[in-house]
């Protein structure tokens, strides 16, 4: 192999593509925003020939790993830290001790990794989470990932009569998928997203937590009287109101309205339950139930006025109590509620909450070992390993159970609470997923953001939110999806 | 011996304008191709789709925002800035009062200790004072909320970064404060080697500080001027624009975009919708307006050079 191949990707010389490339990188010194973009500029090698060879299947080694062959692994270092996942690879090791894994954790997933998918080098298992989270849909377009279904199919590592699959929570195997049967991504996490609020504030009000909105109202008007606002959110990110307004909204005109929205129909949040739950949430505003100041306040810091009992109630998703542990008093009694609906009308029950997946993890196509990859994955859904990261960040795995027999934080046993009241009526909005800067900017900042601070009425942001909704079903530069 | 001299030329020039070449036009090169292509950034495979991101930025209401955001950064930024940091520079250098056995020309009383309170954000990093300050306009706990609470204006308690109409201003604010001081150090040097014979004449004959300057310093720091400004609106456009927004209004850039800016904007259609070619595009668009920017201000700033 000559040293100029741009098939070498090793560290021994420096080949013509690779000078070009650092060329680029130099020149970002210099030109900030024009050359930033050629510093990782497409100029690898395509496809390599060096993936590792499959090694033997046994019930052992079900995924028929190369027990010689290197594995690397890299985490999103976010609220749920990174020692769940060491611990997993201190098994992997175990199991598999001539080879050498290679473990990192970083926030910056995008500008870490981007590049090596780009030059086809990626590592062979990814938590793709966090701000700097890689775009799903573009990596599914463009056949960067490998399909999971191996992985599903092999036994579960507690009981080999059961396969990985059927030890999973409801929702987590579709959610991998996008259009058809293969599955991207593994959802490692389980999150439940609706109403967080403190079981002593609401005691000290004398309330129950509220199943009508009449009742929310009056929940609100009683803290109003002790001084504490009813309500406030992450106002620079008005994407955390979803959390409780779009199950509200399932609950009120039912599933199909939550799927017309992530399929992008027309005149989809035309519907009068959407109308309804926006009219109830702007009350809010009008009122004065919601904390002074909340637009101007990142998640972070209406985290910490809710924990410090100026706001009785806070959209979150679970990940809030490892996420503001610090700041949340010992005698909190965190807990989480199903949205409140509108009145006994509604068409689905009280406790329809909105639960799913959180911490996607991806094996891509040109991983050199992915069997290595999904043989981690395996493990770290083993019962031990799932309550282990339970046990740790309190957050549930997407392991079916692994509760038993640890102690639960208030607020996660007040999660699991949740989810056997919700029984079926779990949903789950893939938009979130599906077209983030729909969700997040558009829906989120330049619709719910505006009419919480008091600058659109609810009818003002249907109408806007319904025209960035066809923007987004008539862009064809992203991907759209369909619920199956 | 004329001809040896070329090749004596060519000889030393060759190696930097390589250099030159390949790490700077290069990439520029590199840039303005992908913008013809369908480039994602995520996977190595891509094909031309010719003028298609060109015809898309046509219609993308949020690029005209950023690019309307960007402009107002251009044009207002430098124009505070450097009339500023010209006012505090003069008063630092000349425009002190005339003290007994004092020097001439000389600054306000106290002058090198303002010159290192001007300097001093200039130490610290964009990103720390950008954090400082996105603190500081917390409209619930932060320390501006607090002092308006403090003298009693209790009713006036604005959203700052949360406000579409204040956010801009907000954030305009905090680049004028961090740069500030660079230009009056700038400024100070420059003035510095405007002979003191010319003041002393100035005085002589009865000018005031405001004759003094608009006569005396300004026509001979001009050039100093002129760089400054255009320096000044490359950062606006640029990195510093970038820093803050990024930081301080998180999000998309401030609520309703009101904060969007264009190297933003690349920033998040390369690395967060999978869109790096369109982001080549948008930065295409940014050279232009650079390019632009510069061309104007040099054109307009042309002006017969003073020798003295």
């Amino acid at each position: 192999m000559g040293s100029t191949s741009a098939e070498n990707h090793g560290t021994e010389g420096v080949g013509r593509r690779d000078l070009i490339k650092r060329s680029a990188a130099l020149g970002l010194i210099s030109v900030p925003t024009m050359s930033f973009l050629s510093a990782c500029a497409s100029s690898g090698g395509g496809d390599n020939g060096d993936k590792a060879k499959a090694g033997k299947k046994t019930a052992k080694n079900p995924l028929g790993v190369n027990d010689t062959a290197g594995m690397e692994f890299v985490l999103f270092d976010g609220g749920f830290g990174k020692e769940y996942a060491e611990d997993a690879v201190k098994i992997y090791e175990k199991n598999f001790s001539k080879a050498k894994v290679k473990f990192s954790a970083t926030q910056k997933i995008q500008s870490t990794l981007q590049p090596r998918f780009n030059q086809g080098t990626p590592p062979d298992l990814i938590d793709n989470s966090g701000a700097e989270q890689m775009d799903m849909g573009v990596l599914v377009g463009k056949n960067q990932l490998t399909d999971l279904t191996p992985l599903l199919d092999a036994p579960s590592y507690d009981a080999p009569d059961k396969k990985v699959r059927d030890t999973l929570r409801p929702g987590i195997v579709e959610m991998g998928q996008f259009d058809g049967e293969k599955v991207w991504i593994l959802y490692y996490a389980y999150t439940v997203y609706g109403v967080w609020y403190s079981q002593k504030a609401l005691d000290s009000l004398d309330e129950q937590y509220p199943e009508t909105w009449d009742q929310m109202l009056a929940v609100c008007e009683k803290a109003k009287k002790k001084g504490m606002a009813g309500w406030t959110y992450a106002g620079k990110y008005p994407y955390y109101l979803p959390f409780s307004l779009y199950p509200m909204i399932g609950k009120v005109g039912g599933r199909e309205v939550l799927d017309a929205i992530d399929n992008l129909e027309p005149n989809a949040w035309k519907h009068p339950a959407v109308k309804a739950c926006f009219d109830a949430y702007y009350e809010l505003y009008k009122k004065g139930y919601i904390l002074k100041g909340t637009p101007g306040l990142d998640h972070i810091q209406s985290q910490t006025a809710w924990a410090q009992g100026k706001a009785l109630f806070i959209p979150n998703g679970s990940w809030v109590e490892n996420e503001s542990a610090n700041v949340i008093p010992k005698d909190f009694d965190l807990a989480v509620s199903a949205p409140t609906g509108l009145d006994s009308s509604d068409k689905m029950p009280f406790g329809t909450i909105w639960a799913s997946g959180g911490e996607p993890f991806i094996v891509p196509a040109k991983a050199k070992n992915a069997e290595g990859g999904m043989e981690q994955l395996r493990i770290m859904l083993s019962e031990a390993s799932s309550k282990n990261f339970t046990g740790k960040v309190k957050s549930l795995t997407a392991y079916n159970g692994g509760t038993d027999g640890i102690a639960l934080t208030p607020g996660l046993k007040s999660g699991v609470a949740a989810l056997d009241k919700a029984g079926e009526n779990v949903v789950n909005p893939r938009i979130q997923d599906w077209y983030v800067q729909l969700q997040k900017e558009k829906i989120g900042v330049s619709g719910l953001g505006e009419m919480m601070a008091g600058r659109l009425t609810p009818a003002e942001a249907v109408k806007r939110i319904q025209g960035y909704a066809d923007e987004a079903a008539k862009d064809d530069s992203i991907k759209h999806y369909k619920h199956q | 011996m004329q001809h040896g001299k070329y090749r004596f030329i060519v000889g030393f020039l060759a190696l930097p304008l390589g250099l030159y070449a390949l790490f700077v036009v290069w990439p520029f090169i590199q840039s303005i191709y992908y913008s013809f292509t369908d480039w994602t950034g995520l996977s190595p495979e891509f094909k031309m789709v010719g003028f298609d991101n060109y015809s898309r930025i046509l219609d993308d209401e949020i690029f005209w925002k950023s690019l309307q955001h960007s402009l107002l950064f251009a044009l207002l930024l430098p124009v505070v800035t450097i009339s500023l940091a010209l006012f505090f520079a003069f008063m630092i250098n000349v425009g002190g009062r005339k003290r007994r056995n004092g020097p001439v020309v000389s600054g306000v009383r106290g002058s090198s200790f303002y010159k290192i309170v001007y300097f001093f954000p200039q130490v610290l990093s964009i990103a720390i004072v950008a954090l400082l300050f996105a603190f500081a306009y917390n409209p619930d706990s932060g320390a501006i909320n607090s002092i308006l609470r403090g003298v009693g204006l209790d009713g006036v308690q604005p959203l700052w970064l949360g406000d579409p109409d204040l956010a801009l201003w907000a954030v305009m604010a905090v680049l004028v404060w961090s740069t500030v001081g660079f230009f009056v150090v700038l400024f100070s040097a420059g003035m510095a080697s405007i002979p003191a014979e010319m003041y002393e004449a100035a005085l002589l004959d009865g000018a005031g500080r405001a004759t003094t300057f608009f006569r005396i310093t300004l026509p001979l720091l001009w050039d100093t001027v002129q760089s400054g400004w255009v320096y000044m609106g490359i950062l606006a456009l640029g990195a510093e624009s970038f820093a803050v927004v990024q930081i301080m209004t998180t999000g998309p850039g401030g609520p309703d975009y009101s904060t969007t800016v264009m190297v933003l904007y690349v920033y998040q259609k390369a690395f967060r919708d999978g869109q790096a070619a369109y982001a080549t595009t948008i930065g295409v668009a940014l050279l232009v307006v650079t390019l632009a920017f510069a061309a104007v201000v040099m054109r307009l700033g042309r002006r017969e050079r003073l020798e003295y």
